[in-house]
């Protein structure tokens, strides 16, 4: 029975937060590392991008709020996500039409894309401030819970209780069918192929007839899904605010790198690998050890390895030692 | 001299807009500007070296900037006695145990180089290490952050003269940086930017949370000054006599007595601020100018041309027997430490130590902007790049609202587009430096002022 409380305990607190973090890290770092992957520059305004498309879903959920559209006991943002993303993918559109496609035309080291980049980043980061201002939003709606703590109890009888939000949920399944779809199109279609020959060899692909014209606008509605749909995620499962989602770029450019920049499948894993890493060395062990150990070991301290002030170095540390002993990352990068 | 007219005529330009800014809102804001101006100049100095020179993407200037700030705490505020007495000794052991561990590691790494089992010994070591770490100093720290938690609450400074925690601050980035560098110099450009950027976030968020050491968020106020007190020159005689004789036409119309007094102690308050910052800007300006001409002499001296050479080629430099790891080592050292320089000096300008407000949009990407807009590898270039994004970024809310102001002056008072435009005017500051920096990328890429190639 102990050893079970144990287990539900630690599936509360570590293993089903960590999975829907790393989730919306995931999607965000096969973001980054496809742009890395095709365009060929690290992208700075990654959280801001992904917070651009967060904002149309706020603005349309309030929107679609007043004039009484819901989703039932889903959260009504769900509904705004084809039109976020449109959105999103028609501002990324505009964007590379009149900043990157320059630089790329005149095939610029990728340092100075990076500073064109951080441009734009600042752009970004003032419309929305703009439109939206810089305050805290929340806007899930519909049902919260799928499983109360209360009900868990009662139900099997254990301590513990497991609570499961409705956005975890959300976020682990939109994740799971977003990225399968991806994958299915990048190995399975010709366009797909064409753009993992681009990543490739460009030299090579353009000889062989691939369009680069093509590779590059399937490119940003590849990036513009992602980017919207995992801000979006993001911005349920915690709350929507601008400055939150620029510092998040920095964990999703920790996974992308861990997982070995320019691949997405690493890119994928490495969310998780940020996200579990993160919140298993946070966590305060006492209450585990006090079920799992007899009586005369319990610990008397939290046992917590790293505080949880540290949250954010710790995905830093971990990159730093890959960068240091693995530089192409753990599932070695630079393809896609 | 005809040479140097672009450059005489960028910062005349600068200098007008400037005291504009002293006579249409006050000289004390003008000044206060100009001050941050100066720091962000002596901040673009050293990206500069490091970008310009040696072509080397440091992203981790907030981290620099901060530790500069640290040095100023911890050399000039005065010791806690009581927090030493506390805990103290337990922080000193910790050290010894970190030195410790360090050496017997290098000792290892040197000595038994073909010893199979070495990273079983290395971990054995660091993870004991930091067990008996974690033992000594949580009851010491506790007992340090217990010791009149409103007031201290941390070990306190050294209590010695501010100016010297210029040099210390200098002195701490540049130790900070080797560690770095050592680390994560052999990466490609843009690894470097990200690595950079986040090892400066661990730097920022570890002075944020170890209280003991500056009381980490909870900030440190009331830190001494090179430059008299407003109001002490308020009390004394001689600064009043002066600030009567600079304005003695017009008290002199003034014909009450009391009535005269009033003027006379408000002109005294609006003076007094502007003379400490006087004081400030004389500090700033000597050494900006002093580091321009060392900088300016190294970047025409044979150094400069190795670091151009290395910057350009990295390889070829390589092949003609220059050591391109040991010189990108040295100039990151360099440049970081002219970093810590201006996070010291700005932490002085403040008075306060705040290190919430540390933030990489603030310290690292518009100082970056500054670099690339004034003109990358030219010092006068950075300099500007310095005085004129910093204008912008402090003037840009101000003026924004002015433009609002005129493009819906047909709208009602309660229009709520209006009210939404005016209540986001400080965010036009983003607008203006993206904009600004996406233009000079695509228009003018070197720069306001361009490099500049002495030929032999």
């Amino acid at each position: 029975m102990d050893f079970i409380n144990a287990v539900v305990l630690l599936l509360n607190f570590t293993v089903l937060p960590a999975l829907t973090y790393g989730s919306q890290l995931a999607l965000g770092a096969i973001f980054v590392t496809l742009i890395y992957g095709v365009l060929r520059f690290a992208n700075f305004a990654t959280g801001d991008m992904m917070s651009f498309g967060t904002m149309f879903a706020v603005i349309l959920t309030y929107y679609f709020q007043s004039i009484g559209i819901n989703f039932g006991l889903l959260p009504t943002a769900l509904l705004t996500i084809p039109f976020a993303v449109l959105m999103m993918i028609f501002y990324m559109l505009i964007i590379d039409k009149f900043v990157f496609s320059y630089y790329r035309i005149k095939k610029s080291p990728p340092v100075q894309l990076a500073m064109v980049s951080v441009g734009v980043m600042f752009v970004t980061q003032a419309i929305i401030r703009i439109i939206i201002g810089p305050s805290d939003r929340r806007f899930l709606d519909g049902e919260k819970f799928i499983l109360k703590a209360t009900k868990f109890k009662e139900i099997t009888g254990l301590n513990e209780g497991l609570t499961i939000k409705s956005t975890q949920i959300i976020t682990i399944f939109v994740t799971i069918v977003v990225v399968s779809i991806m994958f299915w199109f990048l190995n399975k279609t010709k366009t797909g192929t064409s753009m993992r020959a681009y990543s490739d060899n460009e030299d090579l692909a353009l000889l062989s007839g691939i369009d680069p014209k093509k590779v590059v606008l399937i490119t940003w509605v590849i990036a513009g899904i992602l980017a919207s749909i995992g801000g979006i995620l993001y911005g349920l499962d915690k709350s929507y605010r601008p400055f939150v989602y620029f510092n998040n770029m920095l964990p999703i450019f920790a996974a992308a790198i861990v997982g070995g920049i320019g691949n997405p499948y690493g890119a994928f894993l490495g969310g998780y690998v940020i996200a579990f890493a993160e919140i298993f060395l946070t966590y305060a062990y006492k209450k585990f050890f006090s079920y799992i150990l007899p009586e005369a070991l319990e610990p008397n301290s939290l046992v917590q390895l790293i505080s949880t002030d540290y949250k954010f170095a710790i995905s830093f540390s971990i990159l730093v030692i890959v960068l240091l002993f693995r530089p192409s990352g753990i599932f070695e990068g630079k393809k896609i | 001299m005809r040479q140097y007219s672009n450059v005489i005529a960028a910062y005349s330009i600068m200098l007008i807009l400037i005291i504009l800014v002293g006579i249409f809102q006050s000289w004390s804001i003008a000044l206060s500007i100009l001050n941050y101006c100066l720091i962000s100049a002596v901040m673009t100095i050293g990206a500069n070296i490091q970008w310009g020179y040696a072509g080397l993407i440091n992203f981790g200037i907030m981290g620099y900037t901060a530790l500069g700030g640290l040095a100023v705490v911890l050399v000039s505020v005065a010791p806690v006695p009581e927090a030493w007495n506390a805990g103290g000794l337990g922080l000193i052991i910790c050290l010894l145990i970190i030195a410790m561990m360090v050496i017997s590691i290098k000792f290892i790494k040197s000595k038994f180089k073909y010893l199979k089992n070495k990273t079983l010994i290395i971990s054995i070591i660091l993870i004991l290490g930091l067990i008996l770490i974690r033992l000594i100093s949580e009851p010491a720290i506790e007992s340090i952050e217990s010791i009149d938690p409103a007031k201290t609450g941390f070990l306190g400074g050294l209590g010695l003269p501010v100016l010297f925690s210029w040099i210390v601050g200098g002195l701490f980035a540049a130790s900070v940086a080797f560690v770095i560098g050592k680390i994560a110099l052999g990466l490609r450009a843009d690894y470097l930017a990200i690595a950079t950027l986040l090892i400066a976030e661990i730097i920022v968020s570890i002075i944020k949370h170890e209280d003991w050491l500056a009381r980490g968020v909870k900030n440190v106020i009331g830190l001494k000054r090179p430059a008299p007190y407003e109001i002490d020159l308020q009390n004394s005689q001689w600064f009043i006599n002066l600030v009567e004789k600079f304005n003695f036409s017009k008290l002199n119309l003034i014909n009450s007595i009391s009535e005269r007094q009033d003027e006379l102690s408000q002109l005294v308050i609006n003076a007094s601020t502007v003379y400490v910052k006087l004081c400030f800007t004389g500090l700033f300006l000597i050494i900006v100018i002093s580091l321009l001409i060392l900088t300016q002499r190294a970047l025409y001296s044979p150094w400069g041309r190795k670091m151009r050479a290395i910057r350009d080629n990295e390889v070829s430099a390589g092949a003609m027997g220059k050591n391109v790891v040991k010189e990108h080592l040295l100039i990151f050292v360099l440049g970081s430490a002219i970093v810590g320089l201006a996070g010291a000096m700005m932490v002085t300008n403040d008075g306060l130590f705040t290190p919430g407000s540390y933030r990489p949009m603030r310290y690292t990407f518009v100082i970056w902007v500054m670099v690339i807009v004034g003109g990358t590898g030219n010092n006068f270039g950075a300099i500007l790049g310095g005085f004129v994004v910093w204008f912008l970024w402090v003037q840009a809310a101000p003026m924004s609202l002015f433009l609002i102001n005129i493009f819906t002056i047909n709208l009602p008072e309660t229009n709520e587009f209006k009210i939404h435009l005016i209540n986001s005017a400080p965010y036009f500051r983003f607008l203006i430096i993206g904009i600004g920096l996406l233009i000079i990328m695509r228009y003018r890429p070197q720069g306001i002022l361009p490099e500049k190639i002495v030929k032999h």
